[in-house]
């Protein structure tokens, strides 16, 4: 039974104190359903790597509320007490550059956060395996990080996100180092993914070949978030 | 859960293979230091063990014969075989010099020893070829490390020898190599002086109205005989019989002829805890300053190979592994390293030992303290780098 997705409300951050204060998110309100995958655009300086950590509990907010599932995760502080815990079972990230661990090979890339949590070698290196080869990269499977092209190891990356069946997963510009053809791919995986395993995934992203794809996106700008209806053409 | 450590030593084998040889010359050097200590004390231990004396007796107040000089009348000898106690007692002489072979010297120490055969002390106590000196004069038995074979003709001061037998392992205490020759020989090439300085001390003697008195006419012939005889050895070695205490002859003979004597553990602590002690306390200071390179050596490699891998760490971390994993992946490669370098450094110091010109004792133990003294430092030298890859903030694996 999948989770439901994320909610976060009324989400701050600020950085320093007094004169030099930053506010880097005021106020950020955001749903994302499972199964859904939505778009967070803004321009540099507009709050989007803040709000990733955010949720990647990886920096502390300052105040609001973000709720993974049933689970409230930070309420005017965190209510989670092991956050690595948290991001290695309940938070799926892929990023920009693929970051694939360069000695492992492309099975125990993916199978290593499964192993992370406790699963067996055996049954993790399964689970890798059965996403590796969903997402068409199995034939793969014992190669190196490097004698892959960019879209495989991107695809490697994603797989690496879904091991634990996360209810969230974090994208940070996936598509940025890939060609139009690729990045479509990849967003397709993403959509793919989301509804096979119902996860709510946000993407940040500033590549406009991706954005109409998106049936909603979250747009922020100086730390605040608005909700835009996108078009969602690419796959409906 | 995988071992991240294996697997990245795999990935990159060949830096660490290399990495480690450097390493491991480096520790093949510090055995190697270790070994030319161990081969000085064993050279010391080698020396009482080959003069098969339990009992030297010396000048009195000297540490000779071997740490300092020691200058006994050469008939003491006779008085202490007949004591109570000693099996047998025996002149020696050491005189270490350059002996010429061929085109080339030999630094020897040349042992003069008392006539009477093997297992009297001084003697050598075997001989891998060859046989054992039977004649009053001339004839020498040699280590073979000094190079000579049998029949080969030694120059010691004007005096010609030849090679009769050949020995091993008969070292000085500072690893030359020993050559034996009858104790009148030995004696004779430790004050003889050539023809010239002999007429020049026959002559100022001569010229000394003490010694040239008209009164006294035989005085100044008995003053030159006096002076063209040496009746001097280094030590007397002495044998003690089955059943008494070394120590209690030694207190007899000290007693009664007023020399100094010293028994083997007293000999022992002079051959290691003085002769020798300047030299362990050099090569103490090495050990020392190679073990702080080797550490420094590791720090740097294993902290350059972890800030390679920060961005791995970070996105590591992000994903959920702890900093426990984190640090002994870095701590076992760091121990890894070193175990490739002392496989290295123990294989290199085995094979190049015999090729140094002094004796170089490997000894099992030192390596088994060796190993533990790289693991140490190799643990050490990671705290460092594990230190760096803590501070990893798992938030420099996501943009911005």
């Amino acid at each position: 039974m999948a989770e439901k997705g994320i909610r976060i409300r009324g989400l701050k951050k600020r950085y320093g104190s007094g004169d030099t204060a930053v506010d880097a998110l005021k106020k950020v309100d955001m749903t994302v359903t499972p199964g859904e995958v939505v778009g967070l655009i803004g321009p540099s300086g507009s709050g989007k790597s803040t709000l990733l950590k955010c949720l990647g509990a990886v920096i502390e907010p300052t105040g609001g509320q973000m709720v993974l599932g049933d689970h409230i995760i930070y309420d005017d502080g965190w209510k989670v007490k092991d956050l690595r815990a948290l991001r290695r079972d309940r938070i799926g990230f892929v990023f920009q550059a693929p970051y694939l661990i360069p000695f492992l090979d492309v099975t125990d890339n993916v199978a290593l956060p499964a192993m992370l949590a406790g699963s067996p070698n055996s049954d993790a290196r399964k689970r890798a395996m059965d996403l590796l080869q969903a997402l068409d990269v199995g034939h793969r499977a014992k190669a190196m990080p490097t004698q892959l092209s960019g879209g495989e190891q991107q695809r490697v990356s994603i797989a690496r996100g879904l091991v634990n069946r996360p209810p969230v997963i974090l994208a940070d510009e996936p598509t940025a180092p890939l060609d139009s053809e690729r990045a479509m791919a990849v967003i397709r995986i993403l959509n793919n993914m989301a509804q096979k395993f119902e996860t709510a995934i946000i993407v940040v992203t500033h590549d406009e070949k991706i954005i109409p794809t998106f049936k909603r996106i979250y747009h922020i700008r100086d730390g605040v978030t608005y909700e835009e209806k996108g078009k969602g053409r690419a796959f409906e | 859960m995988i071992s991240l450590a294996g697997r990245d030593i795999l990935h990159t084998w060949g830096k660490f293979i290399f990495t480690g040889f450097g390493l491991g010359l480096l520790i093949g050097v510090t055995l190697i230091m270790a070994g030319v200590y161990r081969g000085m004390v064993d050279d010391a231990k080698v020396l009482m063990d080959n003069s098969g004396a339990d009992l030297w007796v010396v000048q009195k107040d000297t540490l000779g014969p071997y740490a300092e000089s020691s200058s006994i009348y050469d008939d003491l000898w006779r008085g202490i075989s007949i004591m109570t106690g000693v099996a047998r007692a025996a002149n020696v002489t050491y005189l270490t010099m350059q002996v010429r072979h061929g085109d080339r010297d030999v630094r020897a120490m040349v042992s003069g020893i008392a006539a009477g055969g093997p297992g009297l002390p001084g003697w050598p106590p075997y001989l891998v070829s060859g046989r054992q000196i039977t004649r009053g004069h001339y004839e020498a038995v040699a280590d073979i490390a000094t190079g000579f074979r049998l029949g080969d003709s030694i120059q010691i001061r004007r005096n010609q020898f030849t090679v009769v037998g050949l020995t091993r392992r008969m070292v000085s205490s500072g690893g030359d190599p020993m050559i034996f020759i009858p104790l009148k020989d030995a004696q004779e090439a430790q004050f003889l002086k050539d023809s010239y300085a002999i007429r020049q001390q026959r002559r100022r003697t001569a010229e000394n109205p003490a010694f040239n008195r008209p009164g006294v006419p035989g005085l100044l012939d008995a003053v030159i005989a006096s002076q063209s005889v040496n009746p001097f050895v280094n030590a007397v070695l002495v044998q003690v019989e089955n059943g008494h205490r070394p120590e209690d002859i030694a207190q007899q003979i000290r007693k009664w002829k007023r020399l100094t004597v010293y028994t083997r553990p007293q000999m022992e602590r002079i051959l290691i805890g003085k002769l020798i002690a300047t030299s362990s306390k050099q090569i103490g200071m090495f050990l020392v300053i190679l073990a702080v390179v080797s550490a420094a050596i590791v720090a740097f490699i294993i902290y350059t190979l972890t800030l390679g891998k920060i961005r791995e760490i970070a996105v590591l971390k992000l994903i959920g592994t702890t900093n426990r994993t984190i640090a002994f992946m870095i701590l076992q490669q760091a121990v890894a390293l070193g175990g490739i370098g002392f496989v290295v450094g123990k294989i290199a110091a085995t094979f190049s030992a015999p090729f140094f010109p002094k004796y170089v004792l490997l000894e099992p133990l030192d390596s088994v303290s060796g190993f533990i003294a790289v693991v140490l430092i190799c643990i050490i030298s990671s705290i460092i780098a594990i230190r760096a890859a803590l501070k990893v903030d798992p938030a420099e694996a996501i943009g911005g």
